[in-house]
């Protein structure tokens, strides 16, 4: 036992404190992504670009877009369901490590793409966008609520909410992964 | 120099050898140490100041370690009014109607239970009813209620006695067996098995009255789905039953009449995230020949809060023990957790 201490002890001694300007990142492999000056978002593998990605098929009513406030309403509806899903503790830890700058803009996307409100869709398919988030069926009822927060906020009629609900709820099965 | 997470660990493990603490006080902060690091290095978009520089041991091993408490299997993370209200037998659904919905606010890996309490005040009777519901994720429930039947003075006139009560208890199970109510295909519905074992407690009038038991058992088969693009809920359950007014008359006919397949619909309108119109129909055998009608009813559900929930509706329930013409008003309060 009095071996096994002083080995440490010895173990300790010879232990060198580490440079003070070592390199962390490299020591660690951790690779350090710069956000794009303009748009403020994080860079991602490159992947086809297609309006398939959104998910489903787009609504063709310009009364519906226009209960959403049209693209811009959309963009704000879309981008306010994030930030209250960033401050939910909830789902706040799904969020913390990801791009939400790039988010705001990708879901705005897709929901002025299936609204009808005349967007295209430049993000992720669901499967790969939701790849290792590990999301469940609660995490998704929790940014259901915030969704419906942000549309409540913007007197979005409830029927409509719905409408959009309705082609989100069916790609479930691409996000939820337990 | 750095030396491998599994020299520390030795290290660790070699000076708890000498050390009066047990091992894992050494252990912990290196191991979260080194668990940060991996989240970090995976994590899709780490901001670069945060992964700069290495957590200190101290701020690592203050976090509390992930650990499930009760709160979090307790925690209801269903939306609101999708664990449904509570039927007349106990069971999560519309007022009359058996849903394929699970009660309790509980999702997978949790538990939930739910209490309510009916009165239904009709031309000649009064119908009490209270039970209480486990839910296992969002799998199977559980559910036992109590019901009570007041002839008030239909019971003088039907010679049984002036107020006598008609009780019966019912004990419910549901699984879920595929689908889900909110999610998933549009065309698949949430589908649920289940079955509800209903013992009446007046054995010796009910047989006097004409039926084979006082004890029976309905095998239901429910759908479920709220249409989204409609904010329409639609409900169908086929009930297999003997039961003689959901068996406060007893089950099959001494004559006997016994299992007949049922249905149950229901039609809901959502108006809000918290409520939602709409009509019902459950059908029944006439095993005893009393004339017993189908019952019929229009509703109001709202969700006060996340775990309570009121329930009003106008029900007809037609003829009952002969007497015709049986109406009036339904109403409910459910509190789920």
């Amino acid at each position: 036992m009095i071996f096994a201490a002083a080995a440490s002890a010895a173990l300790m001694l010879i232990q060198q404190a580490p440079a003070e300007a070592t390199d962390w990142d490299a020591e660690f492999g951790v690779e350090v992504k710069q956000r794009d000056p303009v748009t403020g978002e994080l860079p991602v593998d490159p992947y086809e670009q297609s309006n398939a990605n959104a998910g489903a098929a787009p609504y063709a009513s310009a009364a519906l877009a226009a209960d959403f406030g049209g693209r811009e309403g959309i963009a704000r509806i879309a981008a306010r369901a994030v930030e209250l899903s960033e401050a939910d503790p909830r789902i706040a830890a799904i969020f913390a490590s990801h791009d939400t700058v790039r988010l705001k803009r990708t879901l705005g996307e897709q929901f002025c793409y299936l609204l009808g409100a005349g967007c295209d869709y430049t993000g992720r398919d669901m499967k790969t966008a939701h790849a290792e988030m590990g999301v469940t069926k609660s995490d998704m009822n929790a940014l259901v609520e915030n969704l419906q927060a942000a549309m409540r906020e913007a007197d979005v009629p409830f029927a409509s909410q719905n409408r959009l609900l309705a082609k989100l709820a069916p790609m479930s099965g691409e996000v939820v992964e337990r | 120099m750095l030396l491998p997470a599994s020299s520390l660990l030795a290290i660790a493990n070699l000076a708890a050898s000498v050390n009066p603490h047990p091992p894992h006080l050494a252990a912990v902060p290196v191991l979260e140490a080194g668990a940060t690091l991996v989240g970090e290095d995976t994590a899709a978009a780490p901001l670069a100041t945060t992964t700069t520089e290495p957590a200190p041991d101290e701020d690592t091993s203050a976090e509390p370690p992930p650990h499930i408490a009760a709160g979090d299997v307790l925690a209801g993370g269903k939306l609101l009014l999708t664990n449904g209200v509570t039927t007349v037998d106990g069971s999560s659904g519309g007022g009359l109607a058996r849903w394929a919905t699970i009660g309790g606010r509980q999702m997978k890996g949790g538990i939930g239970l739910s209490a309510h309490a009916t009165a239904i005040e009709l031309s000649d009777y009064g119908w009490r009813s209270y039970g209480v519901l486990v839910g296992f994720g969002d799998r199977l429930e559980l559910s036992y209620a109590r019901a009570d039947f007041d002839t008030r003075d239909i019971g003088a006139l039907l010679g049984i006695g002036q107020g006598y009560t008609f009780n019966v208890d019912t004990f419910g199970a549901k699984l879920r067996v595929a689908g889900d109510v909110v999610y998933g295909e549009t065309w698949l519905p949430q589908i649920a098995v289940g079955i509800e074992h209903k013992r009446s407690r007046d054995g010796a009038l009910v047989r006097a009255l004409g039926a084979a038991e006082a004890s029976g058992t309905d095998y239901t088969l429910s759908a479920t789905k709220l249409f989204l693009a409609r904010s329409l809920l639609v409900n169908g359950t086929l009930r297999y039953t003997q039961a003689n007014e959901l068996g406060m008359l007893g089950f099959g006919s001494a004559a006997g009449a016994g299992y007949k397949l049922q249905f149950e619909g229901s039609l809901g309108y959502q108006l809000s995230r918290r409520a939602v119109v709409g009509a019902e129909l459950r059908t029944k055998p006439d095993n005893l020949g009393l004339g017993d009608d189908d019952w019929m009813d229009i509703f109001a559900a709202y969700a006060l809060t996340r775990n309570v929930t009121l329930t009003a509706a106008y029900v007809d329930l037609g003829s009952i023990a002969t007497i015709p013409d049986q109406r009036g008003a339904f109403l409910s309060a459910q509190v789920a957790f």
